[in-house]
């Protein structure tokens, strides 16, 4: 009785849907032809998309050194952006894993996407460490084959072998993960497209999916087991990209506090980036009704969580740092902040500490133009996160007489432009071709928001 | 001999576990229930079994790990040793991370493989809905017919009491998908 007697806030799903309402509105998405809104955004994805395509293709002819890289500093856009886009891979491992872990409800409107959205961002990171090997073509020398220089096995002590284990498992385990929550919407789809081509690819696509309980009851309980596992999962694959840098000596990276820093500012950036993508889907897709203030609300308080995090992080790390009495450590981080790179460092604390604080205010929440903003300018301060780590401390190390500064160039700034624009011309392909919103799951939570025993018929 | 099947469609998934508590309580047999999501409490009201699936994953991923330890342990000790920063040969917090990772992936793939093999799930199998509309907003309930309790009539009314929209009696096919 205590559950009838509070009333239902908010629904999560908007004007009291039905179950074949929400077939019918998820559908028709992609039934329909894409509207302006769909091709204003995916032409210049596209374009730069294009752009970064060019860039690599003259990378790859050219060589390394078009890039700014010196001795100094070796890694500079590149690994910035890798790191950067595998961190916004884990906000979607965190809505889809970790919140169905907790039974949070809300994450039904959104888990579909967030899911995609960390494919294409690890397709995106996983992109750089390549192109930055210099001779792609010999990738498959990170695996351990047996080959004929003796065979010569990987340094399994290196951070950048786990590294490709890492990346690769989570790339697999994300991949399953997405495919297995969309079988039953593909059947959906299938059994009302009226296209002959979509209801064959469906068709293959969902497997002979036929609503059978025995096989959801089997399906329930390996969803919750991939749930598990990516949450394990999520947590390594960011730790591992944070021994990247605290396995080694450099004063400012050799630092136990870099796992959990990295894995909060992860999914702080990720956060964000689930909100700038699930505004624009929901305009772009006209899903107005399924992603509502109670998808939003949370999500910013998340943001804030995180963003107390990260800052928390920022300053434990320069506490240590000074009172470390170490003049290296203490210098590495003066140096960040005071140095030649002082500007990205206040960047950085201006979009992740200081302006996510406004989503204290419940305004600031509901006002979707503003969350849409605050969501950019968190991804900005969270991409000069990362590169103040790298440049900043590579700038400035050990040896004074071996200081350099480190600019890119026009080939680095489009590869950067390129991996937005593969980012989105991906995701609006996913938005436009396949259901954005986990139907199944939301109707699920129907239920929810309807008076137990009554509700429309 | 071929079986008859008693075929109710509801449109409510809450209508639907009354009447599968219902046909149980009336000693029914329910052959199958198919439905658009995961309705709540059908799994205890079908008394369905904990899924083994599990014990699949668990396996896998032990054996991954155990086989990627040793793997390890060979080829940085035994097969072709490097000296890294004076590290020992067998450095085994090294070997923890691709270890774990192979871990999870193993876990993972073979759970999914489990499932679509346990399910009968594969690529190009045709689907035949029982109704349509299961995979949008039907529920369908697939009574079977085991012994003399099994009267249509009498179960037709037993379902009008749960907002029944359709029933339908039907011989089972041979097949069972």
């Amino acid at each position: 009785m205590a559950e009838r007697a509070k009333p239902a806030a908010v629904p999560l799903v908007l004007g009291d849907k039905t179950p074949g309402q929400v077939t019918a509105d998820i559908t028709r998405a992609l039934e329909r032809r894409p509207g302006f809104l769909w091709w204003a955004a995916f032409v210049p994805s596209v374009a730069a998309l294009a752009v970064g395509v060019a860039a690599v293709v003259y990378l790859l002819r050219t060589g390394v050194g078009v890039w700014g890289i010196n001795t100094t500093v070796p890694w500079g856009f590149d690994i910035t952006n890798f790191v950067f886009w595998i961190g916004i891979g884990h906000a979607g491992t965190f809505i889809s894993a970790i919140l169905y872990l907790f039974r949070q409800k809300w994450r039904t409107s959104v888990n579909r996407s967030a899911e995609a959205m960390t494919i294409i961002a690890v397709t995106c990171a996983g992109i750089f460490p390549m192109i930055h090997m210099g001779r792609v073509w010999f990738f498959y020398w990170m695996f351990p084959y047996p080959n004929t220089r003796g065979p010569l096995w990987l340094n399994f002590e290196s951070p950048l072998v786990w590294d490709v284990f890492a990346i690769l498992t989570y790339f697999t385990v994300s991949l399953i993960f997405w495919y297995v929550g969309l079988i039953p919407d593909l059947a959906t789809v299938r059994d009302r497209t009226r296209s002959r081509v979509k209801r064959f690819l469906f068709g293959v696509f969902s497997l002979g999916w036929s609503g059978r309980f025995r096989v959801w009851h089997r399906y329930e309980t390996v969803y919750l087991l991939l749930a598990g596992l990516a949450t394990a999962l999520v947590i390594s694959v960011h730790t591992i990209v944070s021994w990247d840098f605290a396995t080694t000596v450099i004063p400012g990276w050799h630092t136990t506090i870099f796992p959990p820093y990295f894995v909060t500012g992860a999914i702080f950036s990720g956060m964000a980036m689930v909100l700038t993508l699930m505004l624009i889907a929901r305009k772009v897709m006209g899903l107005e009704a399924y992603i509502t203030r109670r998808h939003v609300d949370p999500m910013c308080k998340v943001v804030i969580v995180a963003s107390g995090l990260v800052a928390l992080a920022y300053v434990t790390e320069f506490f240590t740092a000074l009172y470390s009495g170490n003049p290296t450590e203490a210098f590495a981080f003066v140096n960040r902040a005071l140095g030649p790179l002082g500007w990205g460092f206040w960047i950085m604390v201006a979009c992740n500490v200081l302006i996510p604080q406004l989503f204290w205010i419940k305004k600031v929440r509901s006002t979707f133009l503003l969350v849409f903003v605050i969501s950019i300018l968190i991804n900005v301060g969270m991409w000069f996160e990362r590169f103040v780590i790298i440049v900043a401390t590579l700038q400035r190390g050990y040896l004074p007489s071996s200081w350099a500064t480190y600019v890119p160039t026009s080939v680095e700034i489009a590869t950067l432009v390129g991996s937005f624009g593969l980012f989105f011309t991906a995701f609006l392909l996913f938005a436009r071709f396949l259901p954005v919103i986990a139907i199944a799951e939301v109707k699920g939570v129907l239920g929810t928001s309807r008076a137990k025993g009554g509700g429309p018929r | 001999m071929s079986r008859r099947l008693f075929i109710a469609v509801f449109e409510r998934g809450e209508d639907l576990l009354a009447a599968v508590r219902a046909s149980r309580a009336r000693g029914l047999k329910v052959h199958e229930v198919f439905t658009p999501y995961p309705v709540r409490g059908l799994e205890e009201a079908l008394e369905l079994k904990q899924s083994r699936l599990p014990w699949v994953c668990l396996g896998f991923a032990l054996g991954a790990a155990i086989a990627m330890l040793t793997f390890q342990v060979w080829a940085m000790t035994i097969d072709w040793p490097i000296n890294v920063g004076g590290k020992p040969w067998n450095a085994l917090p090294a070997f923890v991370p691709a270890k774990f990772e192979m871990m999870v992936l193993a876990g993972s793939v073979s759970v999914f493989i489990a499932f679509l093999l346990a399910s009968r799930l594969f690529p190009g199998k045709r689907s035949r809905l029982i109704v349509p509309g299961v995979t949008d907003d039907k529920f369908a309930l697939v009574l079977e017919e085991a012994d003399a309790s099994f009267d249509p009539e009498e179960i037709a009314k037993m379902c009008e009491g749960f907002n029944v929209v359709r029933v339908e009696e039907r011989l089972a096919e041979t097949e069972d998908s």
